[in-house]
């Protein structure tokens, strides 16, 4: 246990934003925004809560729903990591919220540049979580198409979609269309020079997209006080285009402020940095221990702001949601489980041939002369086994 | 009016104003493209004919150069980018390599990633540090990259069309000294296979293989040979992924020995490849070991001492006298 960290890294109860404040500079208590206490109490906000005035309690039991579903579908991911199934899994558990509420902000048209943790945005943008397990089985690099749903694949070098999601803004700009981007990244990528590069280019260009930083607070076992001496979301200001922290346990808060962002964006008002201040209650991939780095009461105290709790509470207050709708989405949560365990373990390993295809789009001869001596080279064998 | 005769660096721009005027979707990005035209001029007088939204001035920052002309690709453009000098690409060898590179194999084929990386490359100009490399190996190695190199006008008129057509990342690697190079560009004729290597002179004796800055060397040492009654026969590869080597390999079993030359450095470079490769193809036909002549294993050398690290015409024919004497 590191001694020194965990003494400096005291939870405090009070509020998420102020865990070390002995390491911060003065100036820098933030404003976060917040819709949903942790206890689960809707308090007014003068400036977001018109972006989820006319939220229908539909809605909002389908926002606990994505939440739930995305949890489940996370927790058998990581069991089936720990069976052998998958070789790795990155946990998303404790930022449901800030994944469902700027994911469910998006429009079909927006796209979606994600890092390798956004299981709950695919959720909402309508990929097959099956196909976000491929990659971590070990079956492809990638998997899935991403024009079908404007999802783009996980990217695992830190940072390097933040450019790709500028660039695709600046092409939707010169198309004179009102979509938006939205780009995924975490703290530790915040160090990233092509995070700082996709801020100058797109402040530069004035391109509609939207930076999504989940601060979990950790980056493996990095603290973000390794990553910044000031609050994240003010490093917009040096760009030229606004930050806000919004609390990323408050689903309806990512919901209103992403919604903010994102039609700033598309009136061609340029980016937006919004930090989700939220933590991973897990570790940072299945290869991890937490245990290691980071103290016990740390992750106690982030548990009671736990958004899918925070959420349940608010609906029950609020009659927006009865016994029932709790009852059905649990047998809806377990059906998922099943068809994810299902589905990974049906998954079969991919032909031999794969390794050569679509290196090259329009082809390239030393990829058909090295197909081919594979090809031999298995014919080989095949000729042993039948006993020619 | 078929042909004219311009210099290189004029015909990759008449090349990018073709592939501006064709296609609405192709762009110029870099740094002092626009106005400027390029510190080499080679866009000079784009930006005033197709504007800033077409040919665009970007940021000081390669890797964001190249990142989002990653995500221009992905919504349907044609970016062409320049990296001002070989030692400036580094910045952006991460996005290249660990992304543009493979994107279109981790999409399942469904994304195509049709971006052109134009580098003036290699020496001979008196610059300073990082202007005068040859890294072409380093992204040759790389599956999923196309690399080529023009040694004249004309191939460097056709070679960047191909390049723009082409669904595929493409590294583009220009030969800064030979930019003022003049030689016949015909925009009616029907250019072969951006991959295939050329015969650019017929001879008997031995091969010379070479690419971009060092086919004029290669040319003036066989004709220095033909005065000493040698016939070199000189093979213009022009992509360095793939390689042609069927084409050298017909050389070779013709001529029976074969040298390489590069200015990158020799170890574990193009000419190691193609020594390896064409062994394996000519093992009895060949006379004589592959030789490769190029740069040393030593950081690019200041100016002054260029003209000794960069292959000439007596470290080439010195070459071929070694193969010539086994």
């Amino acid at each position: 246990m590191t001694v020194e960290s965990t003494a400096a890294r005291k939870p405090r109860r009070s509020a998420g934003t102020k865990r070390t404040a002995a390491k911060k500079p003065p100036g820098s208590q933030p404003d976060l925004v917040q819709l949903l206490t942790p206890e689960g109490k809707r308090v007014e906000n003068g400036e977001y809560d018109a972006y989820v005035a006319d939220i229908t309690p539909e809605e909002l039991r389908g926002l606990y729903r994505d939440m739930v579903l995305t949890r489940r579908f996370d927790a058998e991911a990581t069991s089936l990591q720990r069976q052998g199934e998958l070789g790795l899994w990155a946990s998303l558990l404790g930022q449901e919220a800030a994944q469902i509420g700027s994911g469910r902000a998006t429009r079909e048209d927006d796209y979606v540049f994600p890092t390798y943790r956004e299981h709950g945005v695919a959720w909402c943008r309508g990929v097959d979580p099956a196909n976000l397990l491929g990659m971590f089985r070990g079956v492809n690099n990638g998997g899935w198409d991403p024009n079908s749903n404007n999802f783009h694949l996980y990217t695992i070098v830190i940072g390097s979609q933040t450019l790709h999601a500028t660039g695709y803004a600046m092409g939707i700009a010169k198309d004179g269309a009102d979509s938006a981007v939205i780009a995924y990244f975490g703290d530790g990528a915040s160090s990233q020079g092509d995070v700082a590069e996709s801020f100058t280019f797109s402040a530069v260009y004035n391109a509609p997209v939207v930076f999504f930083c989940q601060n979990n607070q950790w980056a493996i076992s990095e603290p973000t006080e390794r990553q910044t001496r000031v609050p994240l979301y003010q490093r917009a200001q040096g760009y030229g285009f606004p930050g806000v922290r919004v609390d990323g346990n408050d689903v309806l808060a990512c919901l209103a402020v992403t919604k903010w962002a994102l039609e700033r964006a598309r009136r061609g008002e340029g980016p937006t940095l919004v930090e989700a201040y939220t933590y991973r209650m897990g570790a940072h991939t299945t290869s991890d221990d937490p245990t290691k780095y980071r103290a016990d009461e740390e992750r106690q105290a982030w548990e009671v702001k736990d958004p899918i709790q925070r959420m349940r509470t608010y609906l029950e207050d609020s009659n927006h949601a009865d016994e029932g709708f709790f009852a059905e989405l649990e047998a809806e949560s377990e059906a998922l489980g099943k068809r994810v365990r299902e589905v990974v373990r049906a998954m079969p390993d991919p032909d031999h041939f794969a390794i050569f295809e679509n290196v090259y789009a329009d082809g390239h001869t030393l990829v058909d002369e090295e197909r081919a001596q594979f090809a031999a080279y298995q014919a080989s064998f095949a000729d042993e086994g039948e006993g020619k | 009016m078929t042909a004219e005769k311009m210099a290189l660096a004029k015909a990759i721009n008449e090349s990018l104003r073709t592939a501006l005027d064709a296609d609405p979707k192709v762009l110029i990005m870099g740094e002092d493209v626009g106005k400027l035209g390029g510190v080499f001029r080679v866009t000079d007088g784009l930006q005033k004919d197709f504007g800033e939204d077409r040919v665009i001035d970007t940021p000081l920052a390669e890797s964001g150069i190249v990142g989002t002309a990653i995500g221009l690709a992905l919504r349907g453009y044609r970016p062409v980018v320049e990296i001002q000098f070989d030692g400036f690409v580094f910045p952006a060898y991460d996005q290249i390599v660990t992304q543009l590179a493979k994107m279109h194999a981790r999409a399942l084929g469904k994304i195509k990633l049709p971006v052109v990386i134009r580098i003036p490359y290699g020496g001979g100009i008196g610059a300073v540090e990082h202007h005068s490399e040859s890294p072409e190996a380093l992204f040759a190695h790389v599956a999923g990259l196309k690399v080529v190199s023009p040694s004249n006008a004309s191939d460097a008129y056709w070679m960047m069309q191909q390049a723009i057509l082409s669904d595929d990342p493409v590294i583009f690697f220009e030969p800064k000294r030979r930019y003022w190079d003049k030689s016949e560009v015909n925009r009616e004729a029907i250019p072969g296979p951006l991959h295939k290597a050329r015969v650019v002179r017929e001879g008997t004796d031995l091969t010379l293989a070479a690419y971009g800055p060092m086919v004029k060397v290669c040319q003036e040492a066989a004709a220095a040979a033909q005065e000493e009654g040698k016939s070199l026969e000189v093979v213009d590869l022009r992509s360095m992924s793939p390689i042609d080597f069927d084409s050298i390999q017909a050389s070779v079993e013709k001529t029976r020995r074969l040298v390489v030359v590069h200015e990158a450095p020799v170890f574990l470079g193009t000419g190691a490849e193609i020594a390896a490769r064409i062994t394996e193809r000519c093992f009895y036909h060949l006379e004589a070991p592959v030789l490769r002549v190029g740069g040393y294993h030593a950081p690019y050398p200041p100016a002054r001492l260029e003209d000794e690290y960069l292959p000439g015409l007596d470290r080439v024919l010195d070459t071929v006298d070694r193969s010539l004497a086994y």
